[in-house]
């Protein structure tokens, strides 16, 4: 039996959607780097969007807070502080772009398997059930079935800050 | 809830929209012409504006009107979209942060469950208006200032975050609301007088909150991206007429909500300690709270920013060094301390 059509939801899914593969292809196509960042801008806060739809809030503000606040900023600060240029660069592009292609289709092919063999046509249920995927539940699973990932997760992140003060320091 | 079951949602969200209007513009205007204008005029023995209305009071009107009508000017060289697009951003992610402040029992925009940790991440989408700003001028000052705020926003963001978690752990919540519940139906050491405001227990945190807030929103001594006396104006340089307008509300409706946000953290928010009305939780809440408890968040807003205004107006501005070194060698190693302290303490009790 079909659930109750989430209509807002399914039409605001597809105005994001859209906004998100325009923006995709911007970021390949855009002659000035800040250009497209600042379309990456727009496919991340996107994609929180999308959380936020589904009802998962922490993960959409932890895809705001980390993409959109911090790696972005980092990102647009690199560019700005070596090389970005107001107007278009010609020579943006890697000559083997083309690579790119088949990369992408093949990963698109893994994630749509995986995504439709994982939920099959399972549906999310109507917003008056209230779910929620709460805080409390997502602290739980991670601190305890995945503790041991998550302490490998940060000891890699660890080690990664530890070596760029390494390459960083000049004595 | 009476409010919430005799009107639609149409005019429900028509309100809440309102309501946010206000929220940024009624505080913004008070800042300005409160401490901006009178405050730091009396600081320096002289009156401020007197001629607009009655002490001045009606100077902010004639200021928003000279802006509104000055030409529109672009640097011929300048990227025109990005350059349109980033104050409204920065002002964007002003209207963003007051969606999540509580005023009230019912009078609240959103009640996120994790309110606290979205006002962290909004708050720091400005960093990415400023950083195009100062791009998209063509200017190299614009460039140096936009580089100096978005080292400097990033550097700050982490205290903040850390101050703001000694918090979540003592309210074993992330929510605004039940913080600001939290916090007045506590009691200390069994006495409830006075609730448990978390300021006496976080006074690291609230220390360090505030001199992250002050280095948020480029407040001397932290106006390093704005220097005038080597940077001109920094990203805002090349920026006139309205859109400096945007900038400039951004910047005081910025320093109220973030007022808004400490006064709920650390001062109780809207409430007043519940025994004293013999409420035990957010049901026993009387409706009038509606009503008295905006003007409870203002008044502690006006406190707070009083505070900020003051170390504004007194002190001189920090080197970018001393300044950097400050956030990651003194704030970070300070409010890790503090959580690790209220992470022990939460156990003992």
């Amino acid at each position: 039996m079909l659930a109750e059509a989430l209509v807002a939801q399914n039409i605001a899914f597809g105005i994001i959607a859209t906004v998100m593969i325009v923006g995709a292809f911007r970021v390949v196509t855009s002659k000035n780097v800040v250009h497209a960042a600042l379309w990456l801008v727009c496919v991340l806060a996107g994609a929180a969007a999308q959380y936020l739809l589904v009802y998962a809030e922490f993960v959409a503000i932890t895809q705001i807070l980390v993409y959109v606040g911090a790696v972005m900023v980092l990102f647009l600060f690199g560019v700005m502080l070596t090389r970005a240029r107001i107007g278009n660069e010609s020579e943006l592009n890697n000559k083997n772009w083309s690579l790119g292609i088949p990369v992408a289709l093949v990963l698109f092919a893994a994630m749509a398997i995986a995504l439709v063999g994982g939920f099959k046509d399972e549906q999310l249920p109507a917003p008056s059930k209230a779910i929620r995927i709460d805080t409390q539940s997502i602290s739980d699973t991670i601190f305890t079935p995945y503790l041991l990932p998550f302490w490998a997760l940060s000891f890699v992140l660890l080690i990664a800050v530890i070596g760029a003060i390494v390459l960083a320091r000049k004595d | 809830m009476m409010i919430a079951l005799t009107f639609p949602y149409w005019a429900q969200s028509l309100l809440r929209v309102l309501g946010g209007l206000v929220a940024v513009l009624l505080p913004a205007g008070t800042i300005v012409y409160v401490f901006l204008f009178k405050m730091m005029s009396f600081m320096q023995s002289r009156l401020g504006p007197m001629e607009a209305g009655p002490y001045g009071s009606m100077q902010l009107f004639a200021e928003v009107g000279k802006w509104l009508q000055k030409e529109d000017i672009m640097p011929e060289r300048a990227d025109h979209s990005i350059f349109r697009i980033a104050p409204l951003i920065v002002l964007a992610s002003t209207f963003l942060l007051v969606a999540v402040v509580p005023f009230g029992p019912d009078a609240w925009f959103t009640n996120f469950e994790t309110g606290v940790f979205y006002a962290l991440a909004v708050s720091s989408i400005s960093v990415l208006g400023i950083l195009i700003a100062g791009w998209s001028s063509a200017n190299k000052y614009s460039l140096l200032g936009g580089l100096r705020a978005a080292g400097q926003l990033i550097a700050y963001e982490l205290p903040m975050v850390l101050a703001v978690v000694g918090v979540v752990i003592q309210a074993g919540t992330m929510n605004m609301q039940q913080i600001v519940v939290a916090q007045n139906a506590g009691e200390i050491f069994g006495w409830n007088g006075l609730g448990n405001p978390y300021i006496l227990t976080q006074f690291i945190g609230f220390a360090v909150f505030m001199v992250a807030v002050q280095a948020e929103l480029t407040q001397a001594p932290f106006d390093m991206p704005i220097a005038e006396s080597e940077l001109v104006s920094g990203y805002m340089t090349e920026y006139s007429g309205f859109r400096f307008l945007i900038f400039f509300i951004a910047e005081f409706a910025t320093a109220g909500v973030f007022a808004l946000i400490a006064s709920v953290l650390f001062l109780g928010g809207w409430g007043v300690p519940f025994s004293w009305f013999g409420w035990h939780g957010m049901g026993d809440v009387s409706n009038w709270m509606n009503i008295v408890g905006p003007l409870i968040m203002f008044t502690k807003m006006m406190g707070l920013v009083f505070l900020i205004m003051w170390i504004r107006f007194s002190y001189p501005r920090f080197r970018e060094d001393q300044l950097q070194r400050f956030a990651w060698k003194v704030l970070i190693p300070v409010s890790l301390v503090n959580i690790m302290l209220t992470a022990v303490l939460k156990v003992v009790f």
